[in-house]
């Protein structure tokens, strides 16, 4: 459903994405994974046509991004990492304005206005304006106005940026059951549980290059799927280890107190970057 | 074509805050009317009628050009550089052309609407004027035209000061100097001719032929034909550039 070849995109002498290439299949939920400024966002803008590539070529639904922009406009469903709701329209006109844009008919937008508006918890808000609205519940709007019009590929730019757990956790719930009738989503995070927890593949991005892509679980198989740790010694690298016992064995050689505990997306990434993902 | 829901959604926000819309599209005109017409004109005679006859049609066609322009650029300016709500048009299906035409329209609309509303304040004054179907079309185009000015210079700012810029430097001076106060022939060349060039000052000096019944100038009728064409095309332009 989504092809990248060399996908690029400099700013001025900055390399934002550098030659970027991946392939999602319909049906599967493909994150990206990287610290701030890897490139994440401007990856999924080119992708949404609102930025052409320096070079290299997307395809979105198998039209070309920069020469069938409106095309591919039709099948995509975009939330933003920004919080772009109209905060003086109420959360139905918010879905109803986009239900115009893509030209639904309207007793077709009405029914699918009061679907979405329960399926993500805000019936009983249907008629307050957005600028009432907590942060939460603006973000369960825009991904209720992602999909809408129904397209077949959505894009989720940083969905639970600046959320508490519990908030979170709703909009998990949300997209797990997207996935379950079948759309394809993209979506970008620079929250280690998110990508580790939603996604089928994920590709981790830094400056502006993906450095490892995979499904979670063969990630972690990759640097060994138990880590051991000093505990508050952040100078001794952690080692990893491929059972619980081997990473238990050889915790009782080291001087300092022990952790053993499951590899995460985060080890992947310090064992290829030596960097931490979440600041 | 597709250009209904920009106008669908400028209704919705037009019929939550009503006397928000009705003031902010007044409060200028009125001020010039009163200022320039009753306190300033009282008494003052211009080409044999008296100066508020005279200045009317001016305001008018100020007013078409500020009541356009200004709600369209400031409100564009905003959803593309602060709230980003114009992303969202921008990743739907409308084209640039859609979104353009949307824009421009809605701009058009507060436009005549605050010149129909001086027309009326006009009449309750007593003043004379000729209205002809001529009259509202070149009313129309104008307020048209700086719709699409609206859209073009909103595209154009890269920050809120780029913006603050075009007004002081365009739209201002435009008010001013572009026929609305005093006829353009009165000054000395160059100045006359630069005023000419204004497209403003083309709708000011067509509108007012019109109400006194006189025949308006084809020419001026195409210099701001030939404008709206220029900034509809460079506002879709610049539109398409942004990933319209
Ligand atoms: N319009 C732009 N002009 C210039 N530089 C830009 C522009 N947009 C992004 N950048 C730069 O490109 C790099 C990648 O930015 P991007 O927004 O894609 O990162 P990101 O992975 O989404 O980060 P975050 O997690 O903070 O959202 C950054 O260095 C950023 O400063
Ligand atoms: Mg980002």
């Amino acid at each position: 459903m989504i092809d990248t070849t060399n996908l690029t995109k400099y700013f001025g002498t900055l390399g934002a994405v550098q030659s970027v290439s991946f392939s999602v299949n319909r049906g599967e939920v493909f994150g990206l994974l990287g610290p701030n400024g890897a490139g994440k966002t401007t990856t999924i803008r080119m992708l949404t046509t609102l930025l052409s590539p320096s070079s290299g070529s997307a395809s979105v639904s198998g039209y070309d991004v920069a020469r069938e922009p409106l095309q591919v406009k039709r099948t995509i469903g975009v939330i933003p990492q920004m919080l772009n709701l109209d905060i003086d329209l109420t959360c139905s006109q918010n879905l109803e304005y986009h239900g115009r844009l893509h030209r639904m008919e309207g007793p077709d937008r009405a029914a699918r206005t009061s679907e979405l508006l329960r399926f993500v918890g805000l019936w009983e808000k249907r008629d307050t304006a957005v600028e009432h609205l907590s942060g939460g519940m603006r973000r369960r709007l825009l991904i209720a106005r992602g999909l809408m019009h129904r397209p077949q590929v959505v894009f989720m730019d940083e969905p639970t940026v600046g959320l508490d757990p519990q908030a979170r956790r709703l909009i998990w719930g949300l997209i797990e059951s997207l996935k379950r009738s079948g759309i394809t989503i993209m979506l970008t995070t620079h929250y280690i549980e998110e990508a580790d927890a939603l996604c089928d593949r994920v590709a981790i991005m830094r400056e502006g290059k993906i450095i490892a892509l995979d499904g979670p679980a063969a990630l972690k198989a990759r640097v060994g799927r138990y880590s051991l740790e000093c505990i508050g010694r952040q100078d001794i690298p952690r080692k990893f280890f491929p059972t619980r016992d081997a990473a238990y064995e050889a915790g009782r050689g080291e001087t300092c107190d022990v952790l053993v505990r499951e590899a995460t997306l985060e080890d992947v990434f310090i064992s290829l970057t030596g960097e931490r993902i979440e600041g | 074509m597709n250009f209904s829901p920009i106008i669908w959604k400028e209704m919705m926000l037009i019929r939550r805050k009503p006397w928000r819309f009705l003031a902010s599209s007044m409060v200028m005109p009125v001020l010039y009317l009163v200022t320039f017409g009753w306190g300033l004109g009282r008494g003052m005679n211009v080409g044999g009628g008296n100066y508020l006859e005279f200045v009317l049609p001016g305001i008018i066609a100020l007013s078409a050009m500020n009541n356009s322009f200004g709600p369209v650029s400031t409100s564009m300016n905003i959803s593309k550089l602060y709230t980003k709500t114009l992303e969202e048009v921008l990743v739907s299906p409308l084209t640039a052309w859609d979104i353009t035409l949307g824009r421009a329209l809605t701009g058009m609309v507060r436009g005549l609407f605050s010149a129909v509303m001086l027309l009326l304040v006009g009449f309750a004054a007593g003043v004379n004027m000729h209205l002809s179907l001529n009259f509202f079309i070149i009313l129309t185009l104008t307020a048209f035209c700086f719709g699409a000015a609206g859209v073009g210079a909103a595209m154009l700012a890269r920050t809120h000061e780029d913006m603050a810029n075009f007004n002081s430097f365009f739209i201002v001076p435009m008010s001013f100097l572009a026929g609305t106060f005093f006829s353009p022939n009165q000054l000395p060349q160059p100045f006359e001719s630069l005023i000419l060039a204004y497209p403003l000052t083309h709708a000011s000096l067509l509108l007012r032929a019109l109400a006194s019944g006189s025949e308006p100038s084809t020419g001026s009728v195409l210099v701001l034909a030939v404008y709206t064409l220029m900034f509809f095309s460079l506002a879709v332009r610049l539109v398409k550039r942004a990933g319209g």
